[in-house]
C-alpha cells in the first residue's frame, strides 16, 4: 500500500450503537436522503411513543381514584400498574442485537419539551418527517388484559396524557387515539370526547383482541366515526398468549403470522359483513401488517364469495374492490421479491390507498427511502404514498412548496401501472 | 485506490473493532481471531450503519442423529449485527447467513509494522 501522505484525510471515530445512542447518531444515515425529500410532503402514519416509559404520567391521569391507586400500588415495584403483559414482548430486540428497541437511553435536555417529544422530534428531523402520527406501544396489547374496565381505564388515561402533555408541545406530532374496543360505550365517549381536536386525526382499534367488528354493539361507534370525517384504524399486534399462536417456538414465527392474523380476521369480517356498505363514508386504516397479506386475501376472499354470495348479502362488488377503497399503511413493507410487491401494490391500487409508515423506534422501522426506492413506482406515486394520500385521509393541509395539490380522489386517478 | 493509517493494531482487541470516517468513506475494522478484517459500513439491507453495532457468536442449533432437537449454543463464527434492523454478517466473509447474495463490501486491510492500514475508494 501506497505511504500517507501529508494533507492526509480527516479520520473520525464513529461510536459503537448502544441504548443509549442519540436517535440522530442512530439514524444519521438516514438524514442525507431526507434532504433529498425537501419538497415531498411526508407523513408517517405509524410511528410509538414509548409509553411505558411514562407510565406514571399516564397512570396519574386515571379517573377513578381506586383504579389509580390500585395502578400506582403496582408501580414500587416498577411495574407499569394494571399493564397485561404478554410473552415476547421483550423478545423484539432480538436479544440485545437491536439496540434501539431495548431502550431509548439517549440523553435529552431537562429544560426542554417532554422527553418523549424531544425523542420523537429527533427522528421526525432525521428522516425528514413532516406530520408523524405516534401510536401507543405496549397498550397495543391492552385488548387482551381480562378486565375491561382496566382497558377503559387506561385507555382513556393514555388519550388524556397524549393530548394533554405530548401533541400540545409539536404541531408536526399528531395521534390516533385509543378506543377501548372492549366497551363499546366507551369508545363512542373518546370519539366525542375528541373529534373536534387538531391533533386527534382519528381513532384507533387495537387488533390483538377477540371482538368481532360487526357486533352491532358497534354500530353507533362506526357511525360516530364517520360523522366525525376522521379515518379508524386498525393497528396490528402479536399475541402469543393466542393457543393457535402457542405452536409457535419461537418468536419469528409467532411475530411473522400473528402482526398479520388479527387484521386478516378483522378485515375479512369488515367485509363480508357488509360494513363498507353500512358506512360508506367511513375512511378505514390498516396498520402494521405490511401488504403481502391482501394479494392473499383479495383473492381468496373473491374466489369464496363468487360461489357464496348469500353469505355475504351486503356486498355489491368482490371483496377486493372494497379493499382497494381501504387505507393500508407500508410497514413493514415486504420488498425480498420486487416482482411481488409490484403486483402487491397494483392490485392494492398502492397509488392511491398505501399510506408511509416508520413505526419508528421499533424493531423493524422502515425509512420514506423504503418508497423512494421503489423502482417500478412512478414520481406522482411515490408522493402519493409517502404524504399525499394521508393528506387526503387525514384532512391535513399540504405546503405549497411541498407541491401542494393533494391526490386526486381514487376514482379520478389513473390505473395503477 | 490509495491507503490510509488509521491506528495501531494493538488498540483493537481480538473480537472487538473500531469504525472510522477517513472523510466521507466509512469502513469498520475488525479483529477476528487476530486476523485483521474490514468492511464498508453500509448494511446491504437499507444502508444502516452495520459496522457500529454489536458482535455475536453465531447460534447454532444442535440435533441428534435422529435429526431430533437438542438445543441452542452458540458456536464459534462470529458475526456483526446491523444495529438498525438486526441483520447479520459473518465477520470472515461479510456473508449473510441465509443468503450467500446479500453480503458487505470489503476492504482492503493490512497490518504493518504494527499499524492498521485500510484501502480506501478515492485517491489522496
Amino acid at each position: 500500500m501506497d505511504d500517507q501522505k501529508p494533507g492526509s484525510p480527516q479520520i473520525v471515530d464513529l461510536p459503537k450503537i448502544d441504548n443509549s445512542t442519540d436517535t440522530r447518531d442512530y439514524l444519521a444515515r438516514a438524514k442525507p436522503h431526507a434532504e433529498k425529500f425537501k419538497d415531498y410532503f411526508i407523513v408517517d402514519v405509524d410511528a410509538h411513543v414509548s409509553e411505558g416509559a411514562f407510565w406514571s404520567e399516564v397512570t396519574d391521569k386515571i379517573d377513578s381514584d381506586v383504579w389509580r391507586q390500585m395502578a400506582k400500588a403496582q408501580e414500587i415495584r416498577k411495574a407499569q400498574g394494571l399493564m397485561n403483559s404478554q410473552p415476547g414482548t421483550n423478545y423484539q430486540d432480538a436479544f440485545g442485537r437491536i439496540p434501539h428497541q431495548q431502550a431509548l437511553n439517549e440523553h435529552t435536555a431537562k429544560n426542554g419539551a417532554h422527553r418523549q417529544v424531544q425523542l420523537l422530534q429527533r427522528a421526525i428531523d432525521t428522516m425528514g418527517i413532516d406530520i408523524m402520527c405516534a401510536f401507543p406501544t405496549p397498550m397495543l396489547l391492552l385488548g387482551m388484559h381480562p378486565q375491561t374496565e382496566v382497558e377503559v381505564q387506561v385507555g382513556h388515561a393514555y388519550n388524556r396524557w397524549f393530548t394533554e402533555d405530548i401533541v400540545t408541545q409539536d404541531k408536526r406530532i399528531v395521534g390516533m387515539l385509543y378506543l377501548p374496543f372492549n366497551n363499546p360505550q366507551e369508545c363512542v365517549k373518546v370519539v366525542e370526547k375528541y373529534a373536534a381536536n387538531p391533533s386527534v386525526v382519528g381513532f384507533m382499534v387495537s387488533s390483538t383482541r377477540y371482538k368481532p367488528v360487526y357486533h352491532d354493539d358497534y354500530m353507533p361507534l362506526y357511525a360516530a366515526i364517520e360523522a366525525s370525517g376522521k379515518p379508524l384504524g386498525f393497528h396490528a399486534g402479536f399475541h402469543w398468549g393466542d393457543q393457535s399462536m402457542q405452536q409457535c417456538n419461537r418468536f419469528i414465527g409467532m411475530h411473522s403470522i400473528s402482526f398479520v392474523y388479527f387484521n386478516l380476521l378483522h378485515l375479512t369480517n369488515w367485509l363480508v359483513n357488509g360494513l363498507p356498505e353500512r358506512f360508506p363514508k367511513l375512511k378505514v386504516i390498516w396498520i402494521e401488517s405490511g401488504i403481502a397479506w391482501l394479494a392473499f386475501l383479495m383473492q381468496r376472499l373473491d374466489s369464496e364469495y363468487m360461489m357464496r354470495p348469500s353469505e355475504a348479502p351486503l356486498l355489491k362488488k368482490r371483496p377486493s374492490e372494497y379493499v382497494r377503497e381501504m387505507y393500508f399503511s407500508t410497514q413493514p413493507l415486504e420488498h425480498s421479491n420486487m416482482e411481488l410487491t409490484q403486483a402487491t401494490m397494483k392490485a392494492m391500487k398502492a397509488e392511491t390507498q398505501l399510506l408511509f409508515a416508520s413505526d419508528w423506534p421499533h424493531w423493524d422501522f422502515d425509512l420514506p427511502n423504503s418508497i423512494t426506492n421503489l423502482p417500478f413506482l412512478d414520481e406522482q406515486a411515490k408522493r402519493n404514498i409517502l404524504g399525499l394520500n394521508a393528506a387526503r385521509v387525514f384532512n391535513l393541509e399540504v405546503p405549497a412548496h411541498k407541491n401542494g395539490a393533494k391526490a386526486p380522489a381514487p376514482r379520478e386517478m389513473a390505473p395503477a401501472k | 485506490m490509495s491507503a490510509v493509517r488509521i491506528g495501531k493494531a494493538d488498540e483493537i482487541k481480538d473480537g472487538d473493532y473500531r469504525v472510522v470516517a477517513i472523510d466521507r468513506f466509512e469502513v469498520g475494522v475488525f479483529n477476528n481471531g487476530g486476523r485483521f478484517v474490514a468492511y464498508e459500513n453500509r448494511c446491504p439491507h437499507y444502508d444502516g450503519p452495520v459496522c457500529q453495532g454489536r458482535i455475536y457468536n453465531r447460534v447454532e442449533e444442535v440435533l441428534d442423529e435422529r435429526q431430533c432437537h437438542v438445543g441452542l449454543r452458540f458456536g464459534a463464527e462470529r458475526h456483526i449485527v446491523c444495529p438498525w434492523h438486526g441483520w447479520e454478517f459473518n465477520l470472515e466473509t461479510g456473508v449473510h447467513p441465509g443468503d450467500k447474495h446479500m453480503k458487505l463490501k470489503k476492504v482492503n486491510v493490512e497490518v504493518l509494522d504494527g499499524d492498521i492500514w485500510v484501502e480506501t475508494p478515492r485517491p489522496r
